[in-house]
């Protein structure tokens, strides 16, 4: 009699293993208005970052100031982990935390949801980020998908011991004077500076360049009803062509990959006299470029003003305590707190009313020839224009135009016609 | 089980009339019970590995096949059922050939070296060594390392500019290489990463299987005045023909699948600006978790599937052949 009851206990094991796949079907909830009641019942509050929010002493204020409240925070170490982590969920309909941390290039492709994601909108926070900030986070009809946290304004840094040897001003206000507003009036400046032969290249890599650029164009790759236009739209050709000309012809790359070895270690063998930074940059150059003297920032960007990077906090429609979980979300990133995160980690804000702060503007980076980076940044965040629209595609297009410019200006093996028609045939299969 | 058939027929023909029809009928039900429990238990027994293949790699296997029959978003999820669309779609990509042919380019560049190695390798390890497990524990290190690791190190090494590799080249006099836009080089260097990473292991193998060799073939060998070489090449490869088999597949499966390596041996990881050594399961990732169409990714992914099936068989039938041969001499 042992055969039946071990084939009970098989089919009773197979039975439990169809359980618990079927259990991964679950529908997501809908919701727009985000449900419960704050400030009654004890909740514990799930909070998923990345990298470093500086968040890690506010959540013990808050958690002083809520008795009812406990906050668990997950924290990712890169980006790219947090990613997979996000769309995986999605794609699973469960999972997800109460707050939920994304980056802003990943909301073209959240905003496709604006199902999944509480509306955030409220009149007691209207106004408190700039413009351009909040406008990436809400969709076409008006749904405010996340809080800002922080952003990435860009600015020039440049190493001021190559352009002293090339025979060029090094101070601050010169060098941004030198610069100009144009991308042209930067380029114009690049070919003195090779002219002059220090054995350096003017910037670092065609695809940094690029994205500062292309940054810059109200849209790119798509319109708005998700036609691919990349093609055909004629700003993208004449930047891809403006950019490879001031490699190639002009000789002013110093043909590096951004964030390959080679390009790490050309800080410092200092194969190149600038390179666009925004914010955050500022500790990569100073980790890449240790022990070299002279790197500096230039209050300036060509072109406008450009954004690289910065976060936002989103409340998923999956969470059971949404309104506790917006109050949160709010209350983090408020302009006090998140000059409090700016102390503790540098995150640069992106609310009115903490770029004015004097903690913010007090800040000077010794690394940097001791520049008022605090300043100088808030300014450029006031000078960032309007955001560029990216569709669901962006990503994929971006990859391959940074891979076109590669193949010209690294790699050599293709000229710009060339690298051109491969990058058509690759969006071409989208 | 034919003991059990032979005995049954005999007891029961014997005591038939005598026993009531109810206990005829219950030893016949015991009976037929434990010769069920001869003849099935041992199945019950190993039934919990089918089991566990049946949902974590049969199921996975047969639905990414019906995955491929349709438009399938990764986050909008399932859409129209196209039928064989999508392999008719990656099949006419170009990146998809190409990607083929880096694979297959990889995995010759790492899996022929890294058997011919491991086996040489395995023959010194089983030689008379001093600090025996030392050396063996020592070859087994690399493996220790996570590829990602291995990758970060190595991308150092044959960076295009500033590497190691490049630099005691210029030492030479020779030209430096450029490991990240020409395409076989890269293939080298990734290739130098799996090898690195899995001689080691596959020599561990084959010393477990030199071992499992009688000793007194190769003092018979010996005798009838056989070199060291000769003893290598007519009794160690031929009698390691088994191992030798299942070390080709593993690594047919294994190289056929690369992924990590090639994935980290630059910052974006796609495989080169020109794909250069872009592999199928980056291209799967690509379309899958880039471009986040699973249909398509999963057409790659079954002709992926497909094509390690077809390479282990002639890899098996040309190991066999090999080893047969060497049995003959």
């Amino acid at each position: 009699m042992k055969f039946p009851s071990k084939l009970a206990a098989l089919s009773a094991s197979a039975a439990c293993l169809t359980l618990a796949l079927s259990a991964c079907g679950a529908d997501a909830p809908k919701a727009a208005a985000p449900t419960g009641e704050t400030g009654k019942e004890p909740v514990t509050l799930t909070l998923a970052t990345f990298n470093e929010f500086g968040y890690e002493s506010l959540l013990k204020e808050y958690e002083s100031l809520n008795p009812n409240v406990k906050i668990q925070h997950k924290k990712a170490a890169t980006t790219n982990e947090a990613r997979d982590n996000l769309t995986t969920r999605l794609a699973a309909g469960s999972g997800w935390s109460d707050i939920e941390a994304i980056e802003v290039d990943w909301l073209s492709e959240l905003k496709q949801y604006p199902d999944q994601f509480v509306d955030l909108k409220d009149p007691a926070v209207e106004g408190r980020w700039l413009d351009w900030k909040t406008e990436a986070a809400t969709t076409q009809d008006g749904h405010l998908i996340g809080y800002g946290t922080d952003s990435g304004p860009e600015a020039v840094c440049y190493n001021s011991s190559l352009l002293k040897a090339a025979g060029m001003p090094t101070d601050r206000e010169s060098v941004a004077a030198m610069l100009g507003t144009t991308w042209d009036s930067y380029f114009d400046a690049g070919k003195k500076f090779v002219a002059a032969k220090t054995g350096a290249a003017w910037f670092d890599s065609a695809g940094a360049i690029y994205q500062g650029m292309s940054n810059q164009l109200e849209k790119a790759y798509e319109n708005e009803d998700g036609t691919v236009i990349a093609a055909e739209n004629p700003a993208v050709k004449e930047t891809y062509t403006k950019v490879l000309n001031a490699s190639t012809k002009d000789n002013l790359s110093a043909h590096l990959g951004q964030w390959s070895n080679d390009w790490v270690a050309g800080f410092q063998s200092q194969k190149f006299a600038t390179t666009l930074c925004p914010g955050w940059m500022l500790g990569v150059i100073e980790g890449n470029a240790t022990g070299v003297k002279g790197w500096d920032v230039a209050n300036v960007f060509p072109g406008g003003g450009g954004n690289w990077g910065g976060s936002y906090l989103t409340v998923p429609a999956q969470g059971k305590h949404q309104a506790e979980a917006k109050k949160l979300a709010a209350w983090l990133t408020a302009p006090e707190q998140q000059i409090k995160a700016f102390k503790a980690k540098g995150t640069f804000p992106s609310q009115v009313e903490a770029l004015d702060s004097e903690a913010l503007l007090g800040q000077t980076n010794k690394f940097f020839n001791n520049a008022p980076t605090g300043k100088i940044f808030a300014e450029r965040a006031k000078a960032v224009g309007a955001t560029p629209f990216k569709g669901p595609k962006f990503f994929a297009i971006n990859d391959a135009m940074q891979q076109a410019l590669t193949r010209v200006d690294v790699d050599k093996k293709d000229d710009a016609e060339s690298s051109w028609a491969k990058f058509l045939t690759a969006v071409k299969s989208l | 089980m034919t003991v059990t058939d032979r005995v049954r027929p005999q007891g029961q023909s014997a005591d038939e009339e005598q026993h009531s029809n109810r206990s005829v009928r219950r030893i016949a039900v015991s009976q037929r019970l434990s010769r069920w429990d001869i003849k099935l238990s041992p199945y019950l027994y190993i039934s919990p590995f089918f089991l566990l293949f049946a949902v974590t790699g049969l199921f996975p296997l047969l639905y990414t096949g019906w995955v491929s029959l349709h438009n399938w978003n990764l986050i909008g999820g399932q859409g129209r059922f196209i039928g064989l669309d999508n392999f008719g779609f990656v099949l006419g990509q170009p990146y998809f050939w190409n990607a083929v042919g880096n694979t297959l380019s990889i995995f010759l560049l790492s899996s022929v070296p890294q058997v011919v190695l491991a086996l040489l390798i395995a023959a010194v390890l089983d030689a008379n060594l001093r600090a025996k497990t030392f050396w063996r524990m020592g070859v087994l290190v690399p493996f220790v390392v996570a590829p990602v690791a291995v990758g970060l190190i190595f991308n150092n090494l044959f960076a295009d500019q500033f590497g190691l590799v490049n630099e005691l080249l210029a030492l030479a006099g020779l030209d430096p290489v450029r490991w990240h836009s020409d395409q076989l080089a890269s293939h080298l260097a990734i290739a130098t990463m799996v090898n690195f990473r899995w001689i080691g292991y596959n020599a561990l193998i084959f010393l477990a299987a030199m071992q499992a060799i009688p000793r007194d073939v190769f003092e018979a060998a010996t005798i009838d005045g056989a070199s060291r070489v000769r003893q290598f090449l007519s009794v160690t490869v031929p009698m390691l023909r088994p191992t030798v088999i299942f070390v080709a597949i593993t690594s047919t499966i294994g190289g056929l699948q690369i992924f990590d390596e090639p994935r980290v041996f630059d910052q974006s990881g796609l495989g080169g600006a020109d794909r250069q050594w872009q592999t199928l399961t980056m291209y799967i990732w690509e379309l899958g978790w880039g471009q986040r169409n699973f249909g398509r990714a999963s057409a790659v992914a079954w002709l992926l599937f497909l094509m390690i099936v077809l390479i282990a068989l002639l890899n098996f039938l040309l190991t066999r052949r090999i080893a047969d041969q060497g049995g003959r001499k």
